[in-house]
């Protein structure tokens, strides 16, 4: 166990290096000038050469690299172009707001995949599952801007339910939430209804109800928390999908988190804005893959013994 | 052939959407009522506000007065135009990488598929946006992107079958035989990956076609006035609220698109991966 947990903190580091060297390949082999960018298109020759030494541009690539490495590692993300103050406060003042999006998201998929899994499960050929089976598919097939405007016409502007945009209040959460959490749950239902369906097969179950147990005391406590493994080792995976989706969620609802900030980094072109919100979301997908690989044991002693 | 088709609905509803979009897209000008960009007089109300659909605009007007029907017309051609492209870039990437990394495992294949890892830890949008915001974007541009980001996937895939099929006798009966690296790898094992090729070159528009509506959208994808169902949305969201059929219709033309390059793909899995067939 502590072998594995080494070799996996190992191997993190390194995507994590990686991922840090093709951002820093991004931002400076590509045709776009930082300098030029920074110094604004009435500057003089003299003025880009003087911002391109005090930023370090005149040296060395690898030599940057460095630099930009022993940046990283003291948390320093660089500089904004166009606020005028760096990247990583503006990032850690905004994750909070982020995280709690996240969380409310997945919470909402977890919710509404796993059981909306089990009924197709257990009806299986039956109106539910038939029902789930399609909708995993609209799920990934449908662009995530039109969910939350949609959601925003129904229950903001026409209903009045929900706030239009903001935050602050639990109503504000319900509509971002649920755009993140809706698209996917139809997947995890997919998932969880799969691995159900094995699970009531086997033996353990088969006994469970010989001794005479309530179907719903088998189906919740003795089948369920296997049948949900396959759908937490999802989560890790599915870190990526949230980060992205974060963005477009944000911007359409007015978030105040790191989705909106990149989102407004775009719009003026701030490229250290936009890379540090990169450089973070990896390092949140990187996060979530170790900790799926992680805690799969912990829940399922099985994959600790092999 | 048709008995296949009969027995899954799901794949004959997915081909009759993609033809009817692909046979938009081809026949744009001869369908459209109007040109995708002219801003038309009485494509306004008094006001100045877009036009619900009407019998002489079906879908209704956009907020400067053009058609909705004609410029979703010409935006279908964007949308497969990307999606063929890019998609087939991302493909054709994939296959060169994970063959040749499945094929010369070690210290090549090992390099390149850590570099696979690397693309699949970044989330494909963020990365995308910071391509589309360093290249000013095109619709190339775009197309460029969108391969760049989706063809680790492809890469990963092709990689673990050409594994195991590098392993198997009839391979190793070839290079007993002499037969050179490029010659097996050509005609000994990418034959065997035309299928797995086929499956990800058709799901793949789909995450491709939501893709590029989803860059368009966020304004850094194909830029106004060239119409695309992203930036139609883009341009017209601040007024969806007096003109929701501004959302609903390029959102419905996304959704049904992706839905049957989805429901194709899957099927297609199915047919040609028997193994799987009944399960999930």
């Amino acid at each position: 166990m502590l072998a594995l947990l080494a070799k996996r903190l190992v191997q993190s580091a390194l995507i994590l290096l990686g991922v840090a060297a093709i951002t820093f390949v991004l931002l400076y082999a590509l045709p776009a000038d930082p300098a030029v960018l920074l110094a604004g298109r009435s500057a003089t020759a003299q003025t880009v050469a003087n911002i391109r030494h005090q930023l370090g541009l005149d040296q060395p690539l690898l030599v940057q690299f460095w630099h930009y490495l022993g940046n990283l590692l003291q948390g320093d993300l660089g500089r904004s172009f166009t606020q005028k103050t760096d990247v990583a406060p503006l990032i850690l003042a905004r994750l909070p707001a982020t995280l709690t999006l996240m969380a409310a998201g997945i919470a909402m998929e977890l919710v509404i995949g796993v059981s909306l899994g089990i009924l197709a499960a257990l009806r299986r050929g039956g109106l539910v599952d038939r029902l789930v089976m399609s909708l995993s598919f609209v799920g990934v097939s449908t662009p995530q801007f039109l969910v939350a405007l949609l959601l925003l016409y129904v229950f903001a502007a026409t209903l009045g339910w929900f706030p239009m945009s903001g935050y602050g209040t639990a109503a504000h959460i319900v509509l971002p939430a649920a755009t993140l959490g809706i698209l996917g749950a139809g997947w995890y239902a997919r998932i969880v209804r799969s691995s159900m369906i094995d699970v009531l097969n086997q033996d353990y179950v088969r006994t469970a109800r010989a001794k005479g147990l309530s179907r719903r005391r088998i189906v919740l406590r003795h089948a369920l928390p296997n049948a949900i493994l396959p759908a937490i080792a999802m989560i890790g995976i599915d870190i990526g999908q949230f980060m992205s989706g974060v963005v477009v969620v944000e911007a359409v609802y007015g978030w105040p988190g790191i989705g909106q900030l990149a989102w407004q980094a775009i719009q003026q072109v701030d490229i250290p804005i936009i890379m540090g919100v990169t450089l973070v979301s990896a390092a949140a997908i990187v996060i979530g893959n170790l900790v799926a690989d992680l805690t799969a044991p912990l829940i399922d002693p099985r994959i600790r013994a092999g | 052939m048709f008995r296949t088709l009969l027995r899954r609905p799901s794949l004959l509803i997915g081909l009759i959407v993609i033809a009817l979009v692909l046979a938009g897209a081809l026949f744009a000008p001869l369908i459209a009522p109007y040109q995708p960009d002219a801003q038309m007089f009485d494509g306004l109300s008094l006001e100045g506000a877009p036009l619900p659909p009407s019998h002489q605009f079906p879908l209704g007007t956009d907020t400067l007065g053009r058609d909705l029907f004609s410029r979703l017309l010409y935006g279908a051609r964007t949308s497969l135009l990307i999606g063929l492209v890019a998609n087939g870039i991302a493909v054709l990437i994939g296959l060169l990488i994970g063959t040749i990394a499945g094929y010369f495992s070690g210290l090549v294949g090992g390099t390149l598929m850590r570099f696979t890892d690397l693309m699949m830890a970044f989330p494909a949008l963020l990365l995308a946006i910071v391509l589309a915001a360093l290249l000013h974007p095109s619709l190339w541009i775009v197309a460029l992107v969108i391969a760049l980001v989706n063809w680790a996937q492809v890469a990963r895939i092709v990689y673990t079958e050409t594994r195991s099929l590098a392993e198997r006798d009839f391979i190793l009966a070839e290079r007993a035989m002499g037969a050179g690296h490029l010659r097996i790898l050509v005609l000994h094992i990418l034959p065997h990956l035309v299928p797995t090729a086929i499956v990800w070159g058709t799901l793949g528009i789909a995450t491709t076609v939501l893709l590029e509506a989803t860059l368009s959208f966020l304004g850094i994808g194909v830029q106004p006035p060239e119409p695309s169902w992203g930036n139609i949305v883009f341009e017209s969201q601040s007024y969806f609220q007096q003109a929701p059929w501004l959302v609903f219709f390029p959102g419905a033309a996304i959704l049904m698109t992706a839905l049957a390059f989805n429901l194709v793909g899957d099927a297609l899995r199915d047919i040609t991966d028997p193994t799987q067939r009944g399960r999930g």
